[in-house]
């Protein structure tokens, strides 16, 4: 028998996983990509909670969270390509102009 | 139907609100102006009179007309409201009759002046606050026309406000003024307090106080009785706004200010604030004889004091600014010893006489300085050696001034002898009054007579001293400025008709003023025993003693100044020291300057260098300092790395969560 | 049975996973990252939310991945040129590792709880997955949806300001 459990630890490893992967790639694409990874495991906590409490609440959430998601993806990668124009690089080494 | 007394303040404030706001880009005609100011206070004027017979003919003298709430807390409701009864009827006339005749004056006094509309402004700013003092129902509303008239007089003595001197009076005359405020502020809050706290009345209203004062009577408060600390706390304020000892200095300074402001504000209505509040507040001062002890006291020795000092005046102004308060001293004698119908009525007889007085000398000063000026001399215009035999060349004038020195001298039929003669009778006679009292006010009025006297004969008789060169340019003024002296020289005349004593009252006209004031100040009288003992043919020798006193001070004066004009500067060199000590006004200034002026401004002076520039800039800089020297080693955490920012808040979110779930 | 299947596709899941945090190229990273959309999109159908499961693989694997996939061609990104530095790694090691104890803990904790709906998986078929939702959508959460509408219109014009070479 699947337990809301064995969904909820299957998030936990994908958003560890994306954690880490946001601390240690350079390039900015790939932390983003990582970025939706964290958000995908919070997805698939919000739907499995949703059908064990049979309560509709966290599947509405999830739609909230994909529409934010594409509005962020829009407008980061927007943003990436305004970076690339400037540096010649979309390493996040290479943001650091923000600093002492 | 007394539900639009809001209309008399509102047409000042309206005829304020026109002047100063369009008077210099849009009106700039200069008679335009001064027939909106002019018009707005006549017709307040026209209102009050409907009003005051209005209540001539109602049974029931006391009326209310509440405009709207102002404050609501707790127990505290304070209305926007309006009170009328014979108290402030009388002064409404007076406020609003002088006040019109003074704006009639101004145009012509003022014609050419920089700020003409500027003048007519702040003019009927003042006539406003002044009624909302008259007029006010309760403490703070009267309150508020307490500092709207204090303010209108500082801005109005600084007038020709690039003189330094003028500036200075100003500030002095709101300063002083501040000192009484907070008198009247602390009496409102002993009353209020009291009566709210011991008793259950929260109110300022004038009626509700007047008709529960009697719950106070047990009531102490500081080893004093509540009515005591309170009254006195709002004598101080009247000795402030009505320039008594020791408050008193900033009146004769604030002659700076236009002749005109001087003759409203600083000797018909708002110096007599004081004597007016003392009135609306009758119950609770009957209550307390130490109060009204010090009241008569002060008044008394001011009213010999400053008549002392206008013996040695040479500015004119300077003379009826000290006549002023020596007349105001009269005034606070009267309601010391409980005869408030005397003393409201010599109010009103003042405002007449004083007026025309005021409005007199402006007269030729107006003159004077034409004179001087055509000839391109630098005179002072106002330095009584200066003038002299003006009275041919300035008949009007003279004759108003010299019917008002009569008035002001207490000769009979004169309205000044029926005013001053009731407040003599009873400082004789009142169960309040005593000898000593009496003794000083007869001394004060004698020498009342001979100042008055010695300043219309320096002026209008003798020789004429001006200037050779500017001899022939002196003129008699125009008509906007004689109108308003004739009327009130005629009111001066036969204004005190309204109030014949009993004792000399052969026609049987009865005191008019009397009777119409009597529901205001009957029940005090009444309740606290106010009253004066004596047989009609004592108060007939005393008037006698009285008038024969005056006529000793004005032969003195024609004694000395127009029969042997040599014989002052005899007497000053006879006895140096003590012309050089009235010369100099006792040197109260002077003592007040190291007592308390200097004093002061040392303090400042060491809270500005000692501590605001050391302690308070210190403890600023040092924050400042302090932060950016910690920061200057923290900045270097922000490494501008995206790394460590992302793994910092993660571990920072991993220790939450942790706290989290162990709890 | 149902649970071995589970299992397989919690294991791609991971695997793929891996592939998105370790590749070298962005190209292989994304494609790893399309298939845990995949593999999610099967979960989201044996919760019995076939409709999340559609807008799953069409806004994530559709959408979003072809405009990341896009962007990783036109800046014509190769491989990593420069390595990570260890340090680094070995403290976003115990980091996430952190995060995973974390959840671990929170899983053998706490007990699931809460509110109890009645939206069973029964009356999910008989009603469908399509019309529940839009039924709470539209009525109970009209006003975040409308607002949810115009940040969308928010980011489509910031990304147009922001692309554009001059405004």
């Amino acid at each position: 028998m699947i337990t809301v459990y064995h969904y909820m630890g299957v998030a936990g490893i994908l958003f560890a996983m994306g954690t880490y992967g946001v601390l240690t790639r350079r390039n900015a694409i790939v932390i983003f990509m990582c970025i939706e990874l964290m958000l995908n495991s919070v997805n698939l906590t919000f739907i499995s909670l949703s059908t064990h409490l049979q309560n509709m609440d966290g599947q509405i959430f999830v739609f909230f969270i994909m529409a934010v998601a594409a509005a962020e993806a829009a407008v980061g990668l927007a943003l990436m390509i305004t970076f690339y124009r400037n540096r010649e690089s979309i390493d996040v080494d290479d943001m650091n102009m923000l600093k002492w | 139907m007394y539900d639009k007394l809001w209309l008399i303040p509102f047409f000042p404030l309206l005829g304020c609100i026109i002047n100063g706001l369009l008077g210099k880009r849009f009106i700039k005609n200069e008679k335009v102006i001064g027939a909106i100011g002019t018009g707005a206070v006549f017709l307040s004027f026209l209102v009050s009179c409907k009003y005051f017979f209005q209540l001539l003919g109602d049974s029931v003298k006391t009326h209310e007309n509440v405009v709207a709430s102002w404050i609501t807390v707790g127990n505290l409701h304070i209305d926007w409201g309006f009170l009328l009864d014979p108290l402030s009827a009388i002064m409404l006339l007076v406020v609003c009759g002088v006040g019109s005749l003074i704006h009639l004056y101004s145009i012509g006094y003022m014609h050419g002046e920089e700020g003409f509309y500027r003048y007519f402004s702040y003019l009927n700013l003042f006539i406003f606050a002044m009624l909302m003092l008259v007029l006010g129902n309760n403490l703070l509303v009267m309150f508020v026309g307490w500092e709207g008239v204090g303010l209108c007089s500082y801005l109005l003595i600084g007038y020709y406000f690039e003189k330094k001197s003028a500036g200075d009076a100003a500030k002095k005359a709101f300063v002083m003024n501040r000192v009484g405020d907070f008198g009247f502020l602390l009496g409102l809050f002993v009353i209020f307090w009291t009566l709210g706290s011991n008793h259950g009345v929260w109110t300022l209203n004038f009626v509700e106080i007047s008709e529960n004062a009697h719950l106070l009577s047990g009531d102490m408060m500081l080893g004093l009785g509540v009515t005591t600390v309170a009254t006195l706390c709002f004598f101080l304020g009247a000795t402030g706004k009505s320039a008594q000892l020791p408050l008193y200095t900033w009146l004769p300074d604030a002659m700076e200010g236009p002749t005109p402001v001087s003759a409203l504000i600083h000797a018909a209505t708002m110096v007599t604030a004081g004597v007016y509040m003392i009135g609306r507040m009758n119950v609770l001062f009957a209550m307390s004889p130490t109060t009204m002890a010090v009241v008569a006291l002060v008044g008394a020795l001011t009213a010999i004091f400053a008549a002392s000092i206008g013996f040695a005046q040479n500015d004119i102004k300077r003379v009826l600014a000290y006549s002023t308060v020596s007349q105001l001293g009269f005034m606070f004698v009267a309601m010391g010893v409980g005869a408030f119908t005397a003393g409201i009525f010599h109010l009103m007889t003042h405002a007449f006489f004083k007026a025309c007085l005021f409005l007199g000398s402006g007269s030729v000063i107006h003159a004077m300085h034409h004179a001087f000026h055509h000839a391109h001399l630098d005179d002072d215009a106002q330095d009584m050696r200066n003038m002299g035999g003006l009275r041919k060349k300035m008949p009007i004038t003279w004759a108003t001034f010299g019917i008002s020195c009569l008035a002001i001298s207490g000769l009979p039929f004169f309205s000044g002898f029926f005013s001053k003669d009731e407040i003599l009778w009873w400082a004789f006679a009142s169960s309040r009054g005593s000898l000593l009292i009496w003794g000083i006010v007869v001394v004060a009025a004698c020498m009342t007579a001979f100042y008055m006297f010695r300043c219309l004969i320096m002026t209008f008789h003798g020789e004429q001293k001006t200037n050779a060169k500017a001899k022939d340019h002196v003129h008699e003024s125009p008509w906007t400025i004689t109108v308003p002296l004739i009327v009130l020289a005629g009111l001066a005349t036969v204004g005190g008709l309204i109030g014949i004593p009993h004792a000399i009252d052969i026609a049987h006209l009865g005191n008019k003023l009397e009777a119409f004031l009597a529901p205001v100040f009957e029940h005090s009288q009444h309740l606290y025993k106010i009253e004066a003992h004596g047989s009609a043919s004592t108060e007939i020798s005393l008037m006698v003693l009285s008038v024969l006193i005056a006529c000793v001070g004005i032969c003195a004066a024609y004694f000395m100044y127009k029969k042997n004009p040599e014989l002052p500067a005899k007497f000053t060199s006879k006895f140096p020291k003590f012309h050089r000590f009235i010369f100099n006004k006792w040197f109260v200034d002077e003592a007040y300057d190291v007592l308390f002026v200097n004093s002061t401004k040392k303090l400042g002076i060491f809270c500005w260098k000692g501590f605001d520039v050391k302690v308070v800039d210190g403890i600023v800089n040092g924050v400042a300092k302090v932060v950016g020297g910690l920061s200057s080693v923290l900045r270097h955490t922000q490494t501008g790395l995206f790394h460590n920012y992302a793994l910092t808040m993660v571990l920072g979110t991993v220790v939450m969560v942790a706290i989290f779930i162990l709890n | 049975m149902e649970i071995i299947f589970f299992y397989l596709v919690a294991f791609v899941v991971v695997v793929s996973g891996f592939l998105v945090i370790l590749c070298k190229s962005p190209i292989n990273s994304a494609l790893g990252l399309v298939n845990t959309f995949f593999c999610l999109a099967i979960f989201y159908v044996m919760l019995h939310a076939p409709f999340m499961a559609a807008i799953q693989i069409m806004v994530y694997a559709g959408a979003i991945m072809v405009l990341i996939l896009f962007v990783i061609m036109l800046l014509n990104l190769g491989t990593a040129a420069r390595k990570r530095y260890t340090q680094g790694i070995v403290w976003s090691a115990i980091a996430s590792l952190m995060v995973l104890v974390n959840v671990v803990f929170f899983l053998k904790r706490g007990r699931v709880t809460g509110a109890e709906g009645d939206v069973t998986a029964f009356m999910v078929e008989s009603v469908g997955h399509t019309e529940l939702i839009g039924r709470t959508m539209f009525t109970e959460f009209i006003l975040p949806f409308e607002i949810a509408s115009i940040l969308l219109l928010v980011a489509i014009v910031g990304a147009v300001v922001l692309a554009k070479k001059e405004v």
